[in-house]
Order: C-alpha cells, then sequence, then structure tokens
C-alpha cells in the first residue's frame, strides 16, 4: 500500500464520524453524505498521490463532497431549503483551510438520530455502526446474524426515514433527555452485545464489534461528559471487557466467572472502570447501566480479596429487577441468590418466570441444570443440560456444559 | 433490539414475533466431519453436540422434518445429457463439503432461522445453509 493511500484511510477512520455528522446535519439526508463522502475520500486516492497529501485533509474532503451533495439534492428536487446549508458548506471548508479551527462536531446529533424513536429498534445499532464509525454492511450483518442483502436493507429504510420524515439534527430537550438518552446507550450496549456471542472465542469467524461498541462509549463520553449513565455503560463495557482473555484456558475452553484466573483480568480496564463508576456516583443519580456496572465492580474485587461478596450482589440485582427487569436480569438475579440464600430459593425465582419467554434463551437452561444439580434433582437437571448445550452458539461452551452433565453420571 | 445479560457472560437478542415459515437448513460437512460422526474416536463428541440440538429444535416446536444422510460416496446421480440419461457414482457437484442432513424448521422469518442456524454445532470448516422453501400456485 502507498503512503498516500495510508494517508487517505488514516483521514477516513479519523473523520469519516465527524464528515458525515456535519454533512448530514446540514442535508438531513444520511445516505447521500455517506455517497458524497465515499465519493470525496475515492477523488482523494486520486488526487493526493499526483498533489500530495492537503494540508488539512479534512477541509479538502468536506469540499470535495459538497459539490457532490448540492448535485444529488438539485437532482431529487426535494429539500431545496437544504440547498442554502449545503452552499455554506464551502464557507466552512474555507474557514477551515485558513484558520487552526477544526469543524463542528455533529456526531452527538447523528447518535441521537440513529437512536431516534422513529428509527426500528433494529436498525439503530447498525446504523450507528456504520454512520458514525464507516462499518461495512456485510460485517454487521455478521455480527448480528443477519443476511447480508437484508441488512443493507435495513440500514437503507432506516436513512430513507430518517430524510423523508425530515429527522431533526438536534439534541433533545430538558425533558426528553433520559428517554432519548437511553436509547443511545441500549443501542451501543446492543453492540457490545454482539461481541460476547463469541464466548469462549473459539469462533474466529464470528469477529465481535465490542471493540467498536467500547469505542462508541468513550466517543459518547466525550461529547456527554456530565451524564453519569454514559460513564456507566462505559465503565460495564470495560468490566466486561476487561475478561475477556480470562474467559477461556489456553486450550480455548470456556471458563465461568466464578473459576477465572484474575490475573488474566486487565487491570488497566478495571481501574479505568472503576473510575468511571466513582465519577458517576457524584451525580447522585443512578440507572440501570451503573447497577450493572456496580455489580461488575463487586465481581472485580476478587481480584484484591479472594472472594466474592455475594450478598451484595444479590440486593443489586434487586434493585435492577425493579428498575428494569429484563430476562437477562431476572436469570442473574437468581444465579446471586443461589450463592446467599441456596438453589432451591433460587429455582423458585427461576420458575417464576413465564416459561414462554424464556424457551429458547439459552442461560436460563444453563443456570436451571446448575441449580437442579445442586439440588440433587438429577434427572431434571441432565435435561436442562441438555437443552441448554441445544440452545448453545459457541462450541466452547457447549463442551463445558457437556462436562458439567457428565459428572452427573 | 433488547439485548439481555448474564453475569455478563452471555448475551442473546429477543426480537417481536410474526407469521411462520418454513426454511430449510442444510448442513454442509467436510470429509473430517463426515468421519466424525462414526469414527468410535470422536462420534461420541458428535452426537453429544448433535443429539441437544436435535432436542432443542423439537422441544422448540418448529421441527418440521430432517434426516442425517450418509457420506458422498454413497450417492449416486442421474442427469440427462443431450437426451440421454446418465447414472454416475458420487454427488451432483465436486465440491469440498457437502450435505450431510437437513432440517424443515416454521420459524417467523429468516432472523429466526439464522438464530437457529447459529445454534447447530458445526465443526470446523463446516456451516448451515439457510433457504426458504417455496409456496406453489395456489398454496397461499
Amino acid at each position: 500500500m502507498t503512503e498516500t493511500h495510508v494517508a487517505v484511510e488514516q483521514a477516513a477512520r479519523d473523520s469519516w464520524g465527524r464528515l458525515l455528522a456535519f454533512l448530514s446535519a446540514r442535508s438531513g439526508d444520511v445516505a447521500a453524505a455517506e455517497d458524497a463522502l465515499a465519493d470525496a475520500f475515492q477523488a482523494a486516492l486520486e488526487t493526493w498521490p499526483r498533489r500530495g497529501v492537503p494540508s488539512k485533509p479534512e477541509a479538502w474532503l468536506l469540499v470535495a463532497a459538497r459539490r457532490k451533495l448540492i448535485d444529488a439534492a438539485r437532482h431529487r428536487k426535494v429539500h431545496e431549503e437544504a440547498t442554502p446549508a449545503l452552499i455554506a458548506i464551502t464557507d466552512v471548508a474555507q474557514q477551515m483551510a485558513d484558520s487552526a479551527e477544526t469543524f463542528p462536531d455533529e456526531r452527538l446529533k447523528l447518535l441521537f438520530v440513529c437512536a431516534h424513536p422513529a428509527i426500528d429498534l433494529n436498525s439503530r445499532t447498525p446504523l450507528m455502526l456504520q454512520v458514525v464509525l464507516g462499518l461495512d454492511a456485510a460485517r454487521i450483518a455478521s455480527a448480528f446474524l443477519v443476511k447480508p442483502s437484508a441488512m443493507g436493507q435495513r440500514l437503507t429504510r432506516a436513512k430513507t426515514k430518517i430524510r423523508v420524515t425530515g429527522l431533526r439534527f438536534e439534541l433533545p430537550g430538558a425533558s426528553d433527555l433520559p428517554g432519548r438518552l437511553d436509547a443511545v446507550l441500549e443501542a451501543i450496549y446492543a453492540a457490545y452485545g454482539s461481541g460476547w456471542d463469541d464466548v469462549a472465542g473459539a469462533d474466529n469467524r464470528r469477529k465481535g464489534l465490542a471493540k467498536e461498541a467500547i469505542d462508541l462509549g468513550k466517543l459518547l463520553l466525550q461529547l456527554m461528559p456530565a451524564e453519569p449513565e454514559v460513564q456507566g455503560l462505559l465503565a460495564l463495557m470495560l468490566h466486561c471487557e476487561a475478561r475477556r482473555e480470562a474467559r477461556r484456558s489456553d486450550r480455548g475452553a470456556y471458563v465461568p466467572l466464578s473459576e477465572q484466573d484474575v490475573v488474566r483480568w486487565s487491570s488497566a480496564m478495571i481501574e479505568e472502570a472503576e473510575r468511571l463508576l466513582e465519577n458517576a456516583a457524584q451525580f447522585g443519580r443512578i440507572g440501570h447501566f451503573q447497577l450493572e456496572a456496580a455489580i461488575q465492580s463487586v465481581h472485580a474485587h476478587r481480584a484484591q480479596s479472594g472472594q466474592t461478596d455475594w450478598e451484595s450482589i444479590a440486593v443489586m440485582y434487586e434493585a435492577l429487577v425493579r428498575i428494569a427487569p429484563t430476562m437477562g436480569a431476572l436469570v442473574s438475579r437468581a444465579a446471586a441468590v443461589a450463592e446467599t440464600r441456596g438453589a432451591e430459593t433460587a429455582f423458585q425465582l427461576l420458575k417464576e418466570i413465564p416459561i414462554q419467554s424464556v424457551e429458547t434463551y439459552q442461560p436460563y437452561w444453563a443456570l436451571a441444570a446448575h441449580l437442579l444439580k445442586r439440588m440433587q434433582r438429577f434427572d431434571d437437571a441432565k435435561s436442562a443440560y441438555t437443552r441448554a448445550m441445544g440452545l448453545c452458539e459457541d462450541s466452547g461452551m457447549r463442551e463445558f456444559l457437556r462436562q458439567k452433565a457428565a459428572e452427573l453420571n | 433490539m433488547n439485548v439481555i445479560i448474564l453475569d455478563a457472560e452471555n448475551c442473546v437478542e429477543i426480537e417481536p414475533g410474526g407469521k411462520p415459515m418454513k426454511y430449510m437448513l442444510m448442513f454442509y460437512l467436510n470429509q473430517t466431519e463426515f468421519n466424525s460422526r462414526t469414527d468410535p474416536k470422536t462420534r461420541d463428541a458428535f452426537w453429544g453436540s448433535f443429539l441437544p440440538y436435535l432436542r432443542a429444535v423439537r422441544e422448540a416446536g418448529i421441527f418440521a422434518g430432517g434426516a442425517g444422510l450418509e457420506p458422498p460416496d454413497t450417492a449416486t446421480s442421474l442427469r440427462i445429457l443431450d437426451g440421454t440419461r446418465l447414472v454416475q457414482d458420487g454427488p451432483f457437484a465436486e465440491t469440498k463439503e457437502q450435505l450431510g442432513g437437513y432440517f424443515l424448521i416454521d420459524v417467523r422469518d429468516l432472523d429466526a432461522a439464522l438464530e437457529w442456524a447459529a445454534r447447530y454445532p458445526a465443526g470446523p470448516g463446516g456451516g448451515v445453509e439457510i433457504r426458504p422453501t417455496m409456496t406453489g400456485p395456489g398454496e397461499e
């Protein structure tokens, strides 16, 4: 690869989201902004090797993208009111070229548009990953287990919706903010969830998006430094990420949290998470991401104390279930209760969950099997282990459960 | 999309419902995988993974048929070439991965079919092809 190619790629990585947010906010048309920006990068690949990399690559790209964007807007004969805003981009680009200033960072508005209530829930995370980080649809499709062409259509539909309904690139008002922010946080966390699918790291074909999710979390924190739930989300992701290496043995076998070698946890990430959580606590506004991060923080303390404070964890899950009764929270609360009040009580909690909602929820069956084994109901335990194995997407986890089931014999 | 977390170790997605459709999950195996089904050294591991999967599909109430297939060297292919019937030993196309079995499942959409395909305990080099079944004329 030539030096210029490297420069263009670098510019793309550094400024794709910023440039796209800036252009989209002015045109109201994310798809057209993407096309224009892609053309601008292509032009850069053709021009920069001959004339050298410009001193202000972003200003250069902005001017190149702007022309294409105006052509597209005129061609469609819609959003004519947007054209003056597009023409004004030239002035911004000119100012940038002449001064040390950078153009306004509109990525926060773009994040809020991606997670707007008008956008389909399933499209929000893919849209964010594509427009803010520049990920391609095929990679996003694999991470979310969706047919790539269908993912492409989903993204196109979402962008059309933004344009046609004229979603505004603006920050929500104070009264809307908590709900709208939670949607942004959930969308980022969903990207992290896709990363965790690769439980034992045995499946290299499905690379998760954990790193991308953390990048989005860090970006959001930078743009919203005074929102405790933003810090909570990032702390949660960092706590989980800190254990990545410890979640599999040298042979690639799955290692459950309670058996992980704490030496293999990333102390740097844990420290960062703890700092964020402490900062968040200063605001005195608890939320479910802070709570979930706090639970992971208690687990992380095992690195110092050598033991897990299950009482605290159970109390926090109780609180979490009150404010965010997701299936994961309900099952995890039962797991914590098993450590504090015994398997029988925990199993009662599991049985309170409507069975049709957990039919294909693998963690439920894995925990049920574990509890039944402790209750010495070995036949039922075996049956639950089989169910949990059959619902597994990961070979390491499947093998782990197979061994646990074999111990029953 | 709701992401749900257990001990921060497992996440699944839960999606809204829809009308059931039939999909065929075709399991493709390479020669090593075909052997692993019967080799005394590996067959326990193979069936120990596969049978729970079959059971989970059945218990979910979506199983609409299926079978495992003997290896491709047992295949016989019949084709018509220039109006002449030609019967040959072996599969229709010689590829590294061959069809080793299939399920028909009734699920609401392709995303749900993909979720089930992802649970298939594929060995290294294996995989699943997912296709909707056709609706014939007058069947709608």
